[in-house]
């Protein structure tokens, strides 16, 4: 099977994200007020071939641990779906 | 007499000035290819700063794949000594060699400028030759020097004495104001600041000088 892989990789929570808080002190610059708790994370895609949907959870998730984050600071979540 | 190695990776772009500044020092220094695993012929190992790889990912997320990583490690596990400046630094967290992480600088700006360097603990394979409180002027150049890690880290940090080196006056928002840390051990070290780029009066500061003259003693 194939499966497209949605990676949302976070910062975890109490650890500073630099980024979320320039973005957040901006919003209100520009109008764009009752938004808060800003955080920015970055998103990977990809596809993977693997016997079933758990087998390939797995796999993204050893892939997650050893290479993608880096799990002093960040965290994954990751979504299937089978592709076409 | 002793050598030390400086890596290069695709992308490391001080390697040469780490040379330069170790032979002003009487030392003896050579470039090590990042896919070289043999380390027999040094005698301590430098980390050099750049964008290892791109910095893609990660900065230091694939250099830690590197072959050489795999040698430097072992030769960290057995006490040869391991510095890692600025991207070298991030190299080492990356690879589990040091704790904790460089996130990106509070205010989201790279900066490149001198900054007033605190010696807090002269127990280390970097810091051997200065003296405690000593306050060093060294440049920092990075956009990702923000050290972090979680409570525990930093106590166990403070409580084992690695925190070796600090901002007298914190640019990048690092917790405890930490520059520079090193591991269990104390012959691993990592530092954002650029002792190299502190190695001769031309470059408007010799402050580098103790900290690699620390490293060839500690040799």
């Amino acid at each position: 099977m194939k499966y497209r892989a949605v990676i949302d990789v976070q910062l975890h929570p109490g650890i500073a994200d630099p980024q979320g808080s320039t973005i957040e002190r901006a919003l209100p610059t520009l109008g764009f007020d009752s938004l808060s708790n800003v955080r920015a994370g970055k998103s990977i895609h990809l596809d993977i071939e693997a016997d079933d949907e758990a087998t390939a959870r797995e796999r993204l998730e050893q892939a997650c641990e050893t290479f993608l984050t880096n799990p002093v600071i960040e965290a994954a979540s990751i979504t299937l779906t089978e592709a076409s | 007499m002793s050598t030390v190695g400086v890596v290069r990776f695709p992308g490391t772009n001080c390697e040469f000035d780490t040379v330069e500044a170790i032979a002003g020092l009487g030392g003896s220094a050579e470039i090590l290819w990042h896919e070289d695993t043999d380390l027999s012929g040094v005698d301590a190992v430098v980390i050099a700063g750049g964008f290892a790889h791109g910095d893609y990912l990660r900065p230091g997320a694939i250099a830690r794949f590197s072959p050489i990583m795999t040698s430097v490690a072992d030769a960290a596990k057995s006490g040869m000594p391991v510095v890692g400046i600025c991207n070298g630094f991030q190299v080492l967290t990356e690879a589990g060699l040091l704790p904790g992480a460089l996130q990106k600088n509070r205010g989201l700006t790279f900066i490149n400028e001198f900054q007033a360097i605190r010696v807090e603990s002269t127990n280390s394979a970097l810091t051997g030759a200065a003296t405690e409180g000593q306050e060093l002027d060294i440049p920092i150049n990075h956009f990702e020097g923000n050290y972090t890690c979680d409570d525990a880290t930093l106590a166990s940090l403070r409580d084992n004495d690695q925190i070796v080196l600090t901002y007298v006056d914190n640019p990048n928002g690092s917790v405890g104001d930490i520059a520079g840390v090193c591991n269990d051990a104390r012959n691993v070290v990592g530092l954002m600041p650029h002792p190299e780029r502190a190695s001769h009066a031309l470059l408007g500061s010799e402050d580098g000088n103790v900290l690699l003259r620390g490293l060839l003693e500690a040799i």
